[in-house]
């Protein structure tokens, strides 16, 4: 771990983990993320010091950890909290972004939130009380949104006496429910966020859990894979015409590369409008290279004067998406003002935003128990459901089980910009279990 | 700059980005996405380590095309004269436009009134509303980071404000994807943190890898400062040292640039960037916490100033 004395391991370059966390108050999920950032000694003496003072002004005798992670006013009054907040650590092996989560049955617009950008989730269960309802919908919300590692983190294992029989129950049930939604990877690990079991360090309690620690777990699960098994999408952002002296003819396409990689000499195509071309030259912030490939942002230089602009889509030749007007999706609606059919809405999906209308919402889904409700006519705030939707110009979407980035989208109002639903192009897990899908269906599951 | 960094990853996976490089991505794509979207961005440039990051960002971002956004400084006519000559010379030497809001300005006009405590950074909050209102101004950087303070963690990266400037953290968007609604309405402007997600060590380490110059006030150099509030602060005309304070001569650093009444230096001897890294990653103090009173107000202190407009 690193402490005070050995700052220089920090000074490494190191990767990056996007990861999020689910679970209610009760669970000890805001323990659980004081305990992270305290043990890793992410926690700094004067962060400490006010929660140590607000502890004690509140009459706690420990300090409360949960308190590092409450950060408004009106959440300390309530002792709830109401957003997603962003949080920062880092040990000698990797940086952390954690998106926290609040755990309440209304709040599944916000685990949505800190899903849509994680690649691990962590879904936290008190040992005493098992898979409940809640547990389902966060492993739902999870397989949902296509998060590629999911950690179950059986909570409060000190109040169960340390009896692996409770864990292998709960892990059991846990894992073979997330399997049935397809989530792709599931890690179960035995804590007591308040004591410190297995959170950092391991556990002197359960010999007989062999596996690592969460934060072992979160420093070394893969944070990038095999791209060139990935559809290759840039979507254009700007067009760089510097139209100086020296720059005369100089047109690049700026961007960051959704999915996938691009190399120098690869035949291109635009979309919507179907051009092609070939991949001239890539600049990557200032240096030029051959080669290019996700996350990283770019500017792409095609051999054609090609008509491109902000809201096209750059892909390969020989493996470039359908452009469609009619979209059928998945969306949470996380606005308070309901989606209804016939509404006008904007669709802005990647750099393209676009008129819209909303032709049909089918079915609602209960994630409880997944049970599919049609008609709806409406979806109201943590509602999740299927939509068609017709834009006014063509997309160039791809499922969202493809990819996340370019098969994602949000629906806007055009009134005044709220952001009214998240969606998730083509069938979500929920059409593959209503039709108690067979097991060939798991090759959709690409990321 | 691909780093191979755990064991997990050990099979050299030509694929991995750094941690920088990560957010130096993420950066550059929320310029480009601020370009194509609005009408008229503008880029808050105080001269401090977080703007200059900011501003190094944005020119790799539109590279070799020169950056499509103006600079806007709210002076509280207590900056350090080193920053203000930095501020200066980087403008001219990109061909840059800044526009300047002066508190001074607005207190001798009687618009604002000095404080008891000659503490000047919550005044910006005013002339800084102004200016975007009279530049209409839709898009305004800033280099907040969500690591920095409580109330930030709950910041986004596209922060929405009424024109009045306010900020509300029941209205503010779900950051979906890498999606950002900047929708708004006319009045209203989107106020941008490029670096969200940067924390004080990862800016820093990126300042030592691109070999971005910075004013010599964050490196260690012999300055009167004296002792205020458990901080040294430099003696000026702001209103310091009072008569029982003591100006001393010592050796500091600063790990923030604000407005002097409220900007403290700490006891340092990192005269390099190398030097100023290893003494961060060893301290136990953040970032603000260490040096600015004006988030030691109270716990809630930061929350406010952002409901009423301030970053």
């Amino acid at each position: 771990m690193t402490t005070p004395t050995q700052p220089a391991e920090q000074l490494s370059t190191t990767t990056l983990l996007r990861f999020a966390t689910a679970g209610s108050v009760d669970d000890g999920k805001s323990t659980l993320v004081g305990r992270l950032l305290h043990d890793s000694k992410s926690v700094l003496t004067d962060q400490l010091e006010a929660v140590e003072d607000a502890s004690r002004k509140r009459g706690q005798e420990a300090p409360d950890l949960a308190l590092l992670t409450d950060g408004l006013r009106a959440e300390r009054e309530q002792g709830i909290t109401i957003d997603v907040a962003y949080r920062y650590f880092a040990t000698p092996r990797r940086r952390f972004i954690l998106a926290d989560t609040p755990g309440h049955v209304q709040y599944t617009r916000n685990m949505v939130t800190g899903a849509s950008t994680a690649e691990l989730a962590v879904v936290l269960v008190d040992a005493r009380n098992g898979v409940v309802e809640q547990t389902r919908r966060h492993a739902a919300v999870a397989a949902l949104l296509r998060v590629p590692h999911v950690v179950l983190a059986v909570n409060k294992m000190d109040l169960v006496d340390y009896a692996e029989p409770v864990f292998a129950a709960i892990a059991k049930e846990f894992t073979a429910y997330a399997a049935s939604l397809g989530v792709p990877e599931i890690t179960a690990i035995p804590i007591s966020a308040l004591a410190g079991d297995n959170v950092v360090e391991p556990s002197s309690h359960m010999d007989w859990y062999g596996g690592p620690t969460v934060l072992e777990h979160l420093e070394t699960v893969p944070v990038s894979h095999d791209l060139t098994a990935c559809h290759a999408r840039f979507p254009v952002q700007y067009v760089i015409r510097p139209q100086t002296p020296e720059h005369r003819d100089y047109r690049g396409y700026a961007g960051q590369i959704a999915a996938g990689a691009f190399r120098i000499g690869e035949p291109v195509t635009v979309l919507p409008s179907g051009r092609t071309s070939t991949i001239a030259g890539i600049d990557l912030l200032g240096n030029s290279v051959d080669t290019a490939w996700a996350p990283q942002s770019v500017t792409i230089r095609l051999t054609d004067d090609v008509d491109v602009s902000r809201g096209d889509l750059i892909a390969p030749s020989d493996d470039a998406p359908a452009v469609t007007q009619d979209v059928e999706a998945t969306v949470c609606h996380v606005a308070d003002r309901p989606l209804t059919v016939g509404q006008r809405v904007l669709i802005k999906h990647t750099t393209r935003t676009v008129k819209a209308i909303v032709k049909d919402i089918p079915s609602r889904l209960t994630l409880d128990d997944l049970s599919q409700h049609p008609a709806p006519g409406q979806l109201v705030a943590n509602d999740i459901g299927r939509v068609v939707v017709r834009t006014a110009e063509p997309l160039a979407l791809d499922a969202y089980a493809d990819s996340r980035r370019t098969g994602s989208f949000l629906l806007i109002d055009p009134a005044d910009g709220t952001t009214l639903s998240a969606g998730m192009a083509g069938a979500s897990f929920a059409a593959v279990v209503r039709a108690a899908a067979p097991a060939d269906d798991e090759a959709e599951w690409d990321f | 700059m691909t780093t191979v960094a755990t064991v997990s990853e050990g099979t050299a996976n030509p694929y991995a980005l750094s941690h920088l490089d990560s957010l130096e991505s993420e950066a550059v794509h929320i310029f480009r996405e601020v370009a194509g979207e609005f009408e008229r961005p503008v880029i808050l440039f105080s001269g401090g380590k977080d703007s200059i990051l900011m501003l190094h960002l944005a020119l790799k971002a539109f590279a070799p095309a020169p950056v499509p956004f103006t600079l806007l400084h709210v002076d509280t006519g207590h900056n350090f004269p080193e920053v203000l000559e930095y501020r200066d010379r980087t403008v001219a030497e990109h061909g840059l436009r800044l526009h300047v809001a002066s508190v001074q300005e607005y207190i001798d006009a009687g618009k604002l009134r000095e404080r008891p405590d000659g503490t000047r950074n919550p005044l910006q909050t005013v002339p800084l509303t102004e200016a975007i209102q009279q530049h209409r101004f839709d898009a305004v950087f800033g280099g907040g980071r969500r690591d920095e303070e409580k109330a930030r963690a709950k910041e986004r990266v596209f922060s929405l404000r009424d024109e009045f400037s306010q900020w509300d953290p029941r209205r503010q968007r779900p950051e979906l994807w890498q999606l950002y609604n900047g929708r708004h309405a006319p009045g209203e402007h989107v106020r941008v943190f490029p670096i969200s997600n940067w924390t004080e060590l990862d800016v820093w380490q990126y300042i030592e890898r691109e070999g971005i110059e910075l004013p010599q006030i964050y490196f260690a150099h012999e300055r009167e400062v004296f002792s205020r509030s458990g901080m040294w602060l430099t003696a000026g005309d702001w209103g310091g040292p009072k008569e029982h304070e003591r100006t001393e001569t010592r050796q500091v650093r600063y790990r923030t640039v604000g407005d002097m009444s409220c900007t403290g230096a700490v006891d340092s001897d990192a005269t390099t960037l190398d030097a100023v890294i290893t003494e961060i990653a060893a301290s136990r103090l953040t970032e603000r916490g260490a040096t600015r009173a004006d988030d030691k107000m109270s716990e809630a202190a930061m929350e406010d100033r952002k409901r009423e407009g301030y970053f």
